[in-house]
């Protein structure tokens, strides 16, 4: 086993993408998650990589358009009001099927906030967060290895998929200081024979472009692209299940949300109550099928969140409302207590489904 | 013998431009410079939103279409992509970079970016049919100033070569246009200069041309070329605004 180095999960983000062969990070101050910034601005310029502070976050995600469409890893990362910003970017990024990396360590909301964290952009990084039918391949970190891993894993399926993966995570995942292993296996990038570097007068000029005036083109070209989205539905979804063997009430939690969610659970096995966990790993594409299993297993959902219940509908549209789903939260930068969720896990067991 | 001939650097599309527009011109000066230039195969040029949004049909190099007003960020992301190889132009707009995009334009020109920016200032948003851009002169009737830009209302034109020579990063900035034989030629050694500096590594180079758009003027295409020399020259003197290298800042 590699050597372990203890890291803020932003600069796991950070380090993990150098990596994966990232050379250009573009982005625009903002807290909860500056440190990705800071640790770029001192270790780009002594790799031959860019670090490049823009002059806004709208300017920032075209810097990574531009760099995306010469066929290179690139990111940018960004909290909450920052990502809004980014959403023209991240639509035009989809029409123009460009792959790039964009993270967001969530803060609450919404406008300008807190910069305490939260988990309600899900709408928004799940929905795709611009204008336009597409989607965003949106990775869950619950540490700070897996913010790490996730972020060659972004990389990796963006160019698979031609698309932007998103980090989202949330501030705690960003300001926390955990041991992680960097030895990180990285697939290379794949041929990107459409990128703009130049024709070198040896084939036909590529046009990278979003464009489409004639309507049953830009159809056609849509459902190719959800073509696409059907393939990494069917290949890439990923999540976690802990203690769902023999579990009669079901909790559903990402992030921070997972690892409260865990702790709750451990006591409230202790006290006899069969609990378990589904932790979606991505977020979109949603792991429908182990939520569809459970939801012939279990009596009752709980699905912890800090938001006003995103993910939830998530979880009743997999299970089809076949079993009650109940809201535990805390929003505005709070975060549930192991206590508020054990005692959630408690009134479930009590009431057997009938909520 | 050959005597005229289309640059290589154009497709072979046919262009969607209005009669008397002289985008047509500014692409062919273009073109003809990346020829001269020999940078066809290295060269990446980022289109806008506007007229010009089809730019990227018409010429043989790599193009990247833009969202509104972002071009120069766009440009600072593929030319910092590949430094030494790639050679990327912007053609713009001035709704597009001035209006919009100016956040993208001052930053570019800031930081010196080394890329180069063709900017169409035809004093009116042509695509969209004729309102008003941040170019329009004072008293000049569009779809959105009926009665005329008053100014009390909603401000002055915004004379962006003057604006960008205030600013230590830009290398090179140039008012031409193309409206006259002797113009064209003028226009054509200063685009070519602007594409020169950056393959010398000298940083940000902006050529503003004044143009012509006589079905949103509403005016035959003859009139308008004179729309240029009365009305908008007055308003906007040609000329070199800022050359670092010659010691020039107006």
């Amino acid at each position: 086993m590699a050597d372990k180095v203890l890291m803020k999960g932003n600069e796991a983000i950070a380090e993990a993408a150098i990596i994966a062969g990232c050379r250009h990070y573009f982005g625009y101050p903002i807290t909860p998650q500056t440190e990705v910034a800071a640790y770029m601005a001192k270790k780009m310029p002594k790799i031959g990589g860019t670090f490049l502070q823009a002059e806004s976050e709208i300017a920032a995600i075209n810097m990574v358009y531009g760099v995306a469409s010469a066929g290179c890893r690139v990111m940018t990362s960004s909290s909450s009001p920052g990502i809004s910003l980014k959403g023209e970017g991240l639509s035009y990024l989809a029409g123009s099927d460009l792959p790039a990396l964009v993270v967001n360590v969530q803060r609450g909301g919404p406008g300008l906030g807190g910069i305490q964290p939260s988990q309600s952009d899900y709408f928004q990084a799940t929905r795709g967060g611009g204008h336009g039918d597409y989607h965003m391949i949106v990775l869950a970190p619950a540490s700070v290895q897996e913010m790490a891993e996730l972020t060659v894993k972004g990389f990796e399926l963006a160019d698979k998929y031609r698309m932007t993966s998103m980090i989202l995570a949330d501030g705690t995942m960003g300001q926390m200081m955990e041991p992680v292993a960097l030895d990180l296996a990285v697939a290379p990038a794949p041929a990107k024979p459409w990128a703009t570097t130049g024709t070198g007068m040896k084939r036909a000029h590529n046009i990278v472009n979003s464009l489409s005036l004639d309507p049953e083109e830009l159809e056609r070209l849509n459902l190719a692209r959800y073509e696409r989205y059907a393939e990494v539905e069917a290949n890439e979804t990923m999540y976690e299940e802990y203690r769902m063997e023999d579990a009669e009430i079901c909790v559903a939690a990402f992030g921070i949300a997972a690892r409260v969610s865990k702790n709750a659970i451990n006591e409230a096995r202790k006290e006899g109550i069969k609990v378990g966990l589904i932790r979606p790993i991505t977020l979109w594409p949603f792991p429908k099928a182990p939520f569809k299993k459970a939801a012939g297993q279990v009596k009752q959902f709980l699905s912890v969140e800090l938001s006003m219940g995103q993910m939830i509908e998530d979880v009743r549209l997999a299970t089809e409302c076949r079993v009650p789903v109940t809201l535990v939260n805390r929003v505005g930068g709070m975060i549930p207590s192991p206590d508020q969720v054990l005692e959630a896990i408690r009134k479930a067991s009590k009431n057997g489904g009938n909520d | 013998m050959v005597v005229f001939d289309k640059p290589h650097a154009l497709t072979d599309v046919p262009m969607h431009y209005c009669p008397g527009c002289t985008h047509g011109i500014i692409h062919r000066l273009v073109a003809e410079v990346i020829d001269e230039l020999g940078i066809e195969g290295r060269t990446i040029g980022i289109a806008p939103v506007g007229c010009s949004v089809l730019a990227y049909n018409y010429f043989n190099c790599d193009m990247i279409e833009a969202a509104h007003g972002r071009a120069p960020a766009v440009a600072t992301g593929v030319k910092r992509a590949d430094p030494a190889n790639h050679v990327v132009f912007t053609y713009q707009g001035d709704g597009d970079l001035a209006s919009i995009g100016m956040a993208e334009t001052v930053h570019a020109a800031a930081r010196n970016e080394n890329i180069t920016i063709i900017f169409i200032n035809n004093a009116i948003y042509g695509m969209t049919g004729g309102q008003m851009a941040p170019t329009s002169l004072p008293g000049q009737v569009t779809q959105t100033s009926p009665y005329g830009r008053d100014p009390k209302l909603c401000g002055y034109p915004i004379k962006v070569c003057e604006m960008l020579s205030e600013l230590e990063g830009p290398e090179y900035l140039e008012r031409v246009t193309v409206n006259s034989v002797k113009a064209v030629k003028n226009a054509k050694r200063a685009i070519k200069k602007a594409f020169q500096n950056q393959l010398d590594g000298k940083g940000f180079s902006l050529i503003e041309v004044l143009s012509a758009c006589p079905t949103n003027w509403g005016m035959t295409p003859q009139a308008a070329l004179k729309w240029i020399d009365d009305k908008m020259i007055p308003y906007y003197p040609l000329g070199v605004y800022k050359d670092r290298s010659e010691g020039i800042v107006k």
